[in-house]
C-alpha cells in the first residue's frame, strides 16, 4: 500500500509547525516554508507519473482502521477527477510562499505556516474517501483562512472574515445531517464508495442533493450565495486571494463530483434545470457586475465566480464535454485567477491601492509586468492558445449540444468576459501616465518574473497542448456518467 | 513533405520571440532583421508550396491531436489546396512587403512615446515581433484542416490586431479604438461559435473533411430546440463571425477606429488580410453554405448594404486613412456579396487583387503621412505629386485599380463580382445589384477625389502650420522632423518605394489571372457550389479571354459609371475646387449624417456600452447589495459585533497557533478516546 497521499496530506502540516517552530528569524521561516512546499509538491508528482489514465477507480489507496467503533475509516485515493488537484494545489502552494517573501513582515513563521497547513488540509479533501475524514478536513481547511484573512487582511477583515463564517455555517450544518442520515440509511458506513451505490427513494435523493448544494454552492460560490466573496477577496492578503480562489472555490465542485451526482443521480437529474438556470444567471448576472467594479480583486472576484458556472454548467448538462470541460476550466481557474491576483498584489505593493482609477499607463513604468497582465487577462478573457480558452470551449460545445439556447446564453461570456477583463486592462496598462505615483512604479523584480513566468507557462502549456490534461480524466468521468445515467431509484 | 508547411508559419513565429522576448538583446537591426528573413522564408516556402499544389499534390494531415473528449478528436493539422495555397502567397507576399516598409515607417517611433517611457525603448522591436506574430496566426488560420485550429487563428490574430490598434498606447483614442474593435470582434466571435458549437453536435466532428462529407445529411436535419433548418443556423452562425472579422454592417463600426494603429497594419492586417480572413472562411465552407439559401440570401444582402453605405462615408471623409478604411469598408462589401452570389471563387479573387491594391493605398498614405509629418487630414495637403513622384504613381495605380478601371487588377475582380451577383437568383440579389452598381459610381469619386485633393491642386501644407493651435502642440512632438528646417514634403526613402512598387506590379497584373483562376478550375473540390446557383457556369461560358472581358467592359454600365465618378472628382476638386464647399453647404443634412456613419457609433455607445455599465450597476446594487447582502446577511450584523471580539482576541498574539494545535490535539485525542475500548 503505497503512502503517497498521506504524506502529501501531511508533510505540508507537519512542516508549518516546524516553520512555526522558527518563530521571529524570517529568513529561516521563509526557507524553511519553501523547502516543505517544494517537498509537498515533489512527492505529488509520482501520483501523475503513476497515474493509470485507463483505470476508472480510486488509484493509490490508504485504507486503515480510524474509529472502528463508528466504522469511520482512514480511507485515501485518488480517481482521474480529484488527482490533478492535489497537483495544482501543491504547486500554488509554492507559488503562494514566494508570493510572500518579502512583502509580509509580520508574523511571517504563521502565515507561512497558516499556507502549508492549508494546502495539506486541502490535499487531504481531495484524496478523503470517507465521509467524516472529507467532513473533518472541509471544515478544517476553513480555519487557517479565516485567520489568514483575520490578522494579515485589509481594514474590513473583521466583517469579511464573518460574512465567510456565517455563509458556510449553514452549509456545513446541513451537510452533517445529510451525511448522518447516509451513515444511518447504508447501514452503518462512511465509505463514500459505498455510499454510491446505495439505493435511495427521490424525496430523499432531492433532501440530500438539496442539503449538500447549500453547502458547496456557497464555496464555489454559486448565485446567489456568492456575496462574501468579494469581500473576502477584497480583504484577504494576496496569498490568501490566490488560495481562495484557485483552489477553495474548486471544493465546493468538487463536492458536488464526488457527492451530489453520485449519490444523488436522479435528484441530479430532476434539479439539472435548477442548477443550469443558477450557473447561466453567475455567468451573465456577474459577468455585468464585474463590468463596473471600480476595484481590481473585487472585479476579478465576480470574474472568478461567473467562470464558475461555467463549470457547473459543465457538470449538469450530463456529458463528457460538459463535465471535462468543467474540470478543464476548474484547473485553468486555479492558474489564471492565481495570475490575476498575484499580478494586483505586485501592484499593490507598490501603490497600496487596489483601485482602477488610481492606476493608467502601467505599461510605460512596468513593461514586462505589463506583458504578464496582458497575458493573463487574455487568458481570463479566454483567448484561444491560452488554458481559459479550452474548458469554456469545452463547455460550450457540450452546451450547444445539450440545449442550443443554454449554449447561446453560456457563450455572451465570449463578449462579457472580454468586456470586463480588456476595459480594466485598458484604464490600468494603456494610456498616459495616470498621475505622479505611477510615474515612480519600479518593474517587476526577479522574484515576481520567476512566479509570473511560471504560470504563464502553465497558462500557455495548457492553451497549446491541452491533451495530456484530458487524458486522465477520461475513465473516471466516463464512468461518472455511466453511473450517473442509472436510477437509483 | 510536412517540413515544408510546417516553416511556412513557424519561422515567422520563430522571428516573433526573438524580437519579442529579446529585444534588447538583438537591438533594432537584430529584430527586423531576423524577422524579414523569418518572413522572407516563409514566403518562398509558400512559394514551393504553391508550385507544388500547381502540380497538382495536395495535403490534409494532422500534426497533433490537441483534445480528445466526448468522442470528438481536435487535432491541429494542415490542409494544403489551391484555396489555401494561394491565401498563403498573399499573406506572405503582403506580410513581406510590410515588414520592409516598416523599417521606413517607424524609424523614428521613439518621438511616439514619451521620453521616460520604458515601454518606448524598444517599440521598435515589438512591432516587428508583433507582426511577425500576426503573420504566422493569419497563416495558421488559412492553412488549418479543421474548425477549432481555424477559430484559433480567428482569435489569434484579433488578438494581434488589439495588441497593434493600440500599440501607441499614450493616445487615448488608440486604446478606445482597440477595445473596441476587440469586443466587436467578440460580439462576432459569438456567432462564430455558436456556428462551431452546431456543427459539432451534429456533425460528430470538427475535421473538415469529415464536415463537408456529412454536409448533405446536415441538409435535411431540424435544429433540436429551435426548431430551425440545421444548414441555415450553421451559416449564419458561422456568417455572423465573419461579419465581426471582415466588418461587415453592423459589425463594421471598428474598422473605420483602428485606424489609430501605426499604418504598416493598417495595409496589412486591416485592408489585404485580417479583415479578409471571413472571405476566405465562408469560401473555406462553401460546400455547407451552398445548402442554406436563406443564409446566401442575407450573405448578399449583408454585403451589399456594406459596398454602398461605407462607400457613400468614404466621400465626405478628410483623414486620408479613413478614405482608405471605408473604401475598404466597401470593397470586403463586395467580396461578400460574391460569396453570397455562389461565386466563392470571384470573392477569392477579389480579395487577391484587393489585397494588392489596397496595401498600396495604404502604404502610400502612409507615405504622404511620412512627409506630412503625421499629418493626416487630406485639407492640409494638396500638390503633393511635385514633392514625391513615386508615392504619387503608386497611389494612382492603386486608385485606379480600386476604382475599377481596365486594365488594373481591381477591374476584372469587380466585374466579375457584379457579374455574379447580376446573375444571382437568391432573394436579394436585385437589391445586391443595385448596390453593386451605384458603389462603382461612389468608388470612382472617392477613389479619384483622394488622388486629387491630397496629389494635385493648390499646395496647402504650406499655410497649415500657420493657423492651428493645435498644430503647434503637435509640431512639437515632432521636433526632430522640424530641425530640418525645411516643411517642404519630399519622397520617402527606398525601403518604403520600393515595397510600394512592388506591390503596384500585382496591383495592375494580378487581375490578368482572371483566366486560369475563375475558369480554368484552379480551385478544384476546394471551392463547391450547386446546381442551383449556376452564376458561375454562366460566366464562365461568357469569358472570352482577358482581352475579350476588357473590350467588353467598356461597352458595359459599371465601366461608364467608375469613369463618371471618377470626372465628377476631377471637376469637384480641380476644375472647380470651391464647390465642395457650397456643397457641403446646400447638403447639409446628408453630409452630417454621413459624417456621423449614421449615428451607428453614438447609438452603440449609448445603447451597449452605457447599457451594459446600467445593467451591471443596477444588479450589482439592487440585486447583491440591496437584496442578497441588506436582508439575507446582514439582517444578523448584530452578530458581527460578537465575532469582532473573537477576532480580536486571536489578533492580539499567537493564539491561532494554539488554535491549531487544538484542533490537531482533538483530531489525535478523539481518536484515542474513540478507540479505546
Amino acid at each position: 500500500m503505497s503512502s503517497l497521499l498521506s504524506l502529501a496530506i501531511w508533510i505540508p502540516i507537519f512542516g508549518a509547525f516546524v516553520v512555526f517552530a522558527c518563530g521571529e528569524q524570517k529568513k529561516l521561516a521563509r526557507w524553511t516554508a519553501l523547502a516543505v512546499a517544494f517537498a509537498g509538491f515533489a512527492i505529488t508528482l509520482p501520483l501523475y507519473i503513476g497515474f493509470d489514465p485507463a483505470q476508472a477507480g480510486m488509484q493509490f489507496v490508504e485504507q486503515r482502521p480510524w474509529i472502528p467503533l463508528l466504522n469511520i475509516e482512514y480511507l485515501l485515493g485518488v480517481d482521474g477527477i480529484s488527482v490533478l488537484f492535489i497537483l495544482l494545489n501543491s504547486f500554488v502552494t509554492i507559488l503562494v510562499v514566494i508570493a510572500g517573501w518579502e512583502v509580509i513582515e509580520d508574523k511571517v513563521a504563521q502565515y507561512m505556516g497558516a499556507f502549508l497547513i492549508m494546502s495539506g488540509l486541502m490535499n487531504g479533501i481531495f484524496c478523503a474517501l470517507d465521509a467524516v475524514l472529507f467532513y473533518v478536513f472541509f471544515e478544517a481547511s476553513l480555519i487557517p483562512m479565516y485567520i489568514i484573512i483575520g490578522v494579515w487582511g485589509g481594514p474590513n477583515r473583521v466583517y469579511a472574515a464573518f460574512k465567510f463564517f456565517l455563509y458556510t455555517l449553514l452549509g456545513s450544518l446541513l451537510m452533517l445531517i445529510a451525511l448522518i442520515w447516509l451513515y444511518l440509511s447504508s447501514g452503518g458506513s462512511f465509505n463514500l464508495l459505498e455510499w454510491h451505490q446505495l439505493r435511495i427513494d427521490m424525496t430523499p435523493q432531492i433532501l440530500l442533493f438539496l442539503a449538500f448544494l447549500v453547502a458547496f454552492a456557497v464555496k464555489v460560490p454559486m448565485w446567489p450565495v456568492h456575496t462574501w466573496l468579494p469581500d473576502a477577496h477584497v480583504e484577504a492578503p494576496t496569498g490568501g486571494s490566490v488560495v481562495l480562489a484557485a483552489i477553495m472555490l474548486k471544493l465546493g465542485a468538487y463536492g458536488f463530483l464526488r457527492f451530489s451526482l453520485p449519490i444523488a443521480p436522479d435528484a441530479s437529474h430532476t434539479l439539472a434545470p435548477l442548477m443550469i438556470t443558477l450557473s447561466l444567471i453567475a455567468v451573465i448576472y456577474i459577468g455585468f457586475v464585474a463590468l463596473v467594479q471600480a476595484d481590481m480583486k473585487k472585479l476579478i472576484a465576480y470574474s472568478s465566480i461567473s467562470h464558475m458556472g461555467f463549470v457547473t454548467l459543465g457538470f449538469f448538462i450530463f456529458n463528457q464535454l460538459g463535465i471535462e470541460g468543467a474540470l478543464v476550466q476548474m484547473v485553468s481557474h486555479g492558474f489564471v485567477s492565481a495570475a490575476m491576483f498575484l499580478c494586483v498584489g505586485v501592484m499593490y505593493d507598490r501603490l497600496h491601492s487596489r483601485q482602477i482609477a488610481d492606476y493608467g499607463g502601467v505599461m510605460h513604468r512596468m513593461p514586462k509586468f505589463a506583458g504578464f497582465f496582458v497575458l493573463f487577462a487574455m487568458a481570463n478573457a479566454g483567448l484561444p492558445a491560452t488554458s481559459g480558452f479550452v474548458g469554456e470551449f469545452m463547455v460550450a460545445l457540450g452546451a450547444i449540444k445539450f440545449n442550443f439556447w443554454v449554449g447561446f446564453a453560456a457563450a455572451t461570456t465570449l463578449v462579457l468576459g472580454a468586456a470586463y477583463t480588456l476595459w480594466m486592462v485598458k484604464r490600468v496598462v494603456y494610456g498616459p501616465v495616470g498621475n505622479s505615483h505611477v510615474a515612480e512604479l519600479a518593474d517587476i523584480s526577479h522574484r515576481e518574473f520567476l512566479f509570473l513566468a511560471l504560470l504563464a507557462l502553465c497558462v500557455l502549456a495548457m492553451g497549446v497542448y491541452p491533451f495530456p490534461f484530458t487524458e486522465v480524466m477520461h475513465a473516471s468521468v466516463d464512468n461518472l456518467l455511466k453511473h450517473v445515467a442509472v436510477s437509483k431509484l | 513533405m510536412k517540413l515544408l508547411y510546417l516553416i511556412v508559419p513557424l519561422a515567422p513565429l520563430f522571428g516573433a520571440i526573438v524580437a519579442g522576448l529579446f529585444s534588447k538583446a538583438v537591438g533594432r537591426a537584430g529584430a527586423h532583421s531576423i524577422t524579414i528573413l523569418g518572413v522572407a522564408i516563409s514566403f518562398l516556402a509558400a512559394l514551393a508550396v504553391l508550385f507544388d499544389v500547381m502540380n497538382g499534390r495536395s495535403f490534409n494531415g494532422d500534426i497533433y491531436t490537441w483534445l480528445e473528449s466526448g468522442g470528438l478528436k481536435l487535432s491541429i493539422g494542415f490542409l494544403i489546396d489551391p484555396l489555401t495555397a494561394v491565401m498563403m502567397v498573399v499573406v506572405t507576399f503582403v506580410s513581406l512587403m510590410v515588414h520592409i516598409y516598416t523599417i521606413g515607417y517607424m524609424a523614428h517611433d521613439e518621438e511616439n512615446w514619451p521620453a521616460d517611457s520604458k515601454a518606448g525603448t524598444n517599440s521598435y522591436q515589438r512591432f516587428f515581433a508583433y507582426i511577425s506574430l500576426f503573420t504566422f496566426s493569419m497563416l495558421m488560420l488559412v492553412m488549418s484542416n479543421n474548425f477549432v485550429q481555424l477559430f484559433f487563428g480567428w482569435e489569434a490574430v484579433g488578438l494581434v490586431s488589439y495588441l497593434l490598434i493600440g500599440f501607441w498606447a499614450t493616445r487615448p483614442t488608440a486604446v478606445y479604438a482597440n477595445l473596441k474593435a476587440f469586443l466587436v470582434n467578440r460580439v462576432g466571435d459569438f456567432g462564430f461559435l455558436l456556428g462551431i458549437g452546431l456543427v459539432a453536435a451534429y456533425a460528430g466532428s470538427l475535421d473538415y473533411a469529415a464536415v463537408f462529407g456529412k454536409a448533405k445529411d446536415l441538409a435535411a436535419i431540424t435544429e433540436a430546440t429551435t426548431g430551425w433548418p440545421l444548414a441555415t443556423a450553421i451559416c449564419i452562425g458561422l456568417f455572423v463571425g465573419a461579419m465581426g472579422k471582415s466588418a461587415q454592417f453592423p459589425l463594421h463600426v471598428w474598422l473605420p477606429d483602428s485606424m489609430e494603429g501605426p499604418t504598416p497594419i493598417s495595409a496589412l492586417i486591416h485592408a489585404a488580410t485580417m479583415v479578409t480572413a471571413g472571405i476566405f472562411m465562408v469560401s473555406r465552407m462553401s460546400p455547407l453554405f451552398e445548402l442554406s439559401d436563406t443564409a446566401l440570401s442575407f450573405v448578399i444582402v449583408v454585403g451589399a448594404i456594406t459596398t454602398l453605405f461605407m462607400a457613400l462615408i468614404a466621400i465626405v471623409q478628410t483623414d486620408i486613412k479613413r478614405v482608405v478604411a471605408y473604401s475598404t469598408l466597401s470593397q470586403l462589401g463586395y467580396m461578400t456579396m460574391a460569396l453570397g452570389a455562389s461565386a466563392y471563387s470571384v470573392a477569392i479573387f477579389h480579395l487577391m487583387t484587393h489585397a494588392f491594391f489596397k496595401a498600396v493605398l495604404f502604404l502610400g498614405a502612409g507615405s504622404v503621412i511620412i512627409a506630412m509629418h503625421h499629418e493626416q487630414d487630406m485639407r492640409k495637403m494638396g500638390g503633393l505629386r511635385k514633392y514625391m513622384p513615386i508615392t504619387y504613381a503608386t497611389v494612382l495605380i492603386g486608385a485606379i485599380a480600386n476604382a475599377g478601371l481596365p486594365p488594373f487588377a481591381g477591374f476584372f475582380s469587380k466585374d466579375s463580382v457584379i457579374e455574379a451577383v447580376h446573375l444571382a437568383n437568391v432573394p436579394g440579389a436585385g437589391f445586391a445589384y443595385f448596390c453593386a452598381l451605384a458603389a462603382v459610381f461612389v468608388g470612382g469619386l472617392y477613389s479619384f477625389r483622394l488622388v486629387f485633393f491630397a496629389f494635385h491642386g493648390k499646395e496647402r501644407f504650406r499655410d497649415a502650420h500657420h493657423d492651428e493651435h493645435g498644430h503647434a502642440t503637435h509640431h512639437d512632438e515632432h521636433g526632430h522632423h522640424g530641425a530640418h528646417g525645411s516643411h517642404e514634403p519630399h519622397e520617402s526613402p527606398k525601403v518604403v518605394t520600393v515595397p510600394l512598387i512592388l506591390l503596384s506590379i500585382p496591383a495592375i497584373a494580378s487581375g490578368w489571372l482572371i483566366g486560369s483562376l475563375l475558369y480554368g478550375n484552379w480551385f478544384g473540390d476546394a471551392i463547391f457550389f450547386a446546381e442551383a446557383h449556376p452564376a458561375m457556369a454562366h460566366m464562365k461560358e461568357a469569358f472570352h479571354g482577358v482581352f475579350g472581358m476588357m473590350a467588353h467592359g467598356v461597352t458595359t454600365l459599371p465601366f461608364w459609371l467608375a469613369i463618371s465618378g471618377a470626372a465628377l472628382a476631377w471637376f469637384l476638386y480641380i476644375k472647380r475646387p470651391d464647390l465642395p464647399a457650397v456643397l457641403r453647404e446646400k447638403f447639409a443634412l446628408p453630409v452630417k449624417i454621413l459624417e456621423n456613419k449614421y449615428g451607428l457609433d453614438d447609438f452603440n455607445q449609448w445603447f451597449f456600452a452605457n447599457g451594459a455599465c446600467g445593467i451591471g450597476r443596477s444588479l450589482w446594487k439592487a440585486g447583491d447589495q440591496a437584496v442578497i447582502d441588506g436582508v439575507a446577511v446582514n439582517g444578523s450584523a448584530k452578530l458581527i459585533g460578537w465575532f469582532a471580539g473573537v477576532v480580536r482576541l486571536i489578533q492580539s498574539g499567537h493564539l491561532y497557533q494554539y488554535a491549531f494545535s487544538m484542533i490537531i490535539g482533538v483530531f489525535v485525542l478523539l481518536t484515542l478516546w474513540m478507540n479505546r475500548v
